[in-house]
């Protein structure tokens, strides 16, 4: 059963890679980013259980906050910018 | 393999297109898809320091740096035949440095019978740490240690009074829009 949800988020990578790749609008692109760090995190969890590892699931919590710091920085440098923006909205 | 090409699916993107700021966002997802290749060759560590280094660190500078420049790159003046022939001819001596390395993975390679054993026989004994990982980076390769630890300390020092100096220079005269050139 691991093995099919290993395949499974395989090809849910690959669709992402391709909305990414051609995704007309900024947001295409961040949500397909966004899209292959969630599979990373599935491969990883499925990954450690096909080898017998489980405590790889800690491992994935780990990469489940990195991927947020990196799509909340791509966010934010599209609405503002800027990264040292203090978060208001802007004045003009 | 699947994973190997959507890796080079994604470079052959970022080659080709002239939006860096879709640049950076295809290299946050290369290098999630990079420490997925990690793990499936069971080095989970390097995977995650390629997860944390490449896709949040590297991102936020990109970037910063983005913020500096345009987000357009311009087309460049000069053809591409040299550089891509220096680049094949180096990937061809890499992969002929490969030909001769032990198959991945095999138990008795001469990187797991030069001084291995020795560290798995003696390092409780001779340190009394139970991890042996921990034991060779601190205790018998601790000077190595300590001089990478204050080259970093260093250079987080030196970033930090370069990012001072520049929001003091901002705050006090004319703040103008950053370094825009």
């Amino acid at each position: 059963m691991f093995a099919a949800a290993t395949v499974a988020i395989l090809a849910v990578l690959a669709l992402a890679t391709i909305r990414t790749l051609k995704g007309p609008t900024v947001f295409d692109r961040v949500l397909g980013a966004n899209s292959i760090g969630t599979g990373a995190i599935l491969l990883l969890a499925t990954v450690g259980f096909l080898t017998g590892r489980p405590e790889f699931l800690d491992i994935g919590i780990t990469y489940a906050l990195l991927n947020l710091i990196g799509t909340l920085a791509v966010l934010k440098f599209f609405r503002y910018g800027d990264l040292s923006h203090a978060g208001e909205e802007p004045k003009d | 393999m699947v994973l190997l090409t959507l890796l080079a699916v994604i470079t052959i993107g970022v080659v080709r297109l002239r939006n860096l700021f879709a640049v950076v966002i295809l290299g946050g997802a290369y290098s999630f898809l990079m420490a997925s290749v990690m793990i499936v060759l069971d080095a989970v560590d390097v995977a995650m320091t390629e997860a944390s280094v490449g896709a949040g660190i590297s991102t936020v500078l990109m970037l910063g740096t983005l913020y500096l420049t345009k987000t357009e790159e311009v087309r460049p003046v000069h053809t591409p035949v040299l550089p891509l022939f220096v680049a094949i001819i180096t990937g061809a001596v890499l992969v002929y440095g490969t030909l001769d390395l032990p198959p991945f993975g095999i138990a008795d390679a001469p990187i797991h019978a030069h001084v291995a054993p020795y560290y798995f026989q003696n390092s409780i004994p001779e340190t009394g740490v139970p991890n042996v990982v921990t034991s060779v980076l601190a205790s018998y390769r601790g000077y190595d240690t300590l001089g990478e630890t204050s080259v970093i300390f260093c250079a987080g020092i030196a970033v930090l009074m370069l990012l001072k100096g520049r929001r003091a220079r901002k705050g006090a005269g004319k703040p103008g829009k950053g370094g825009k050139a």
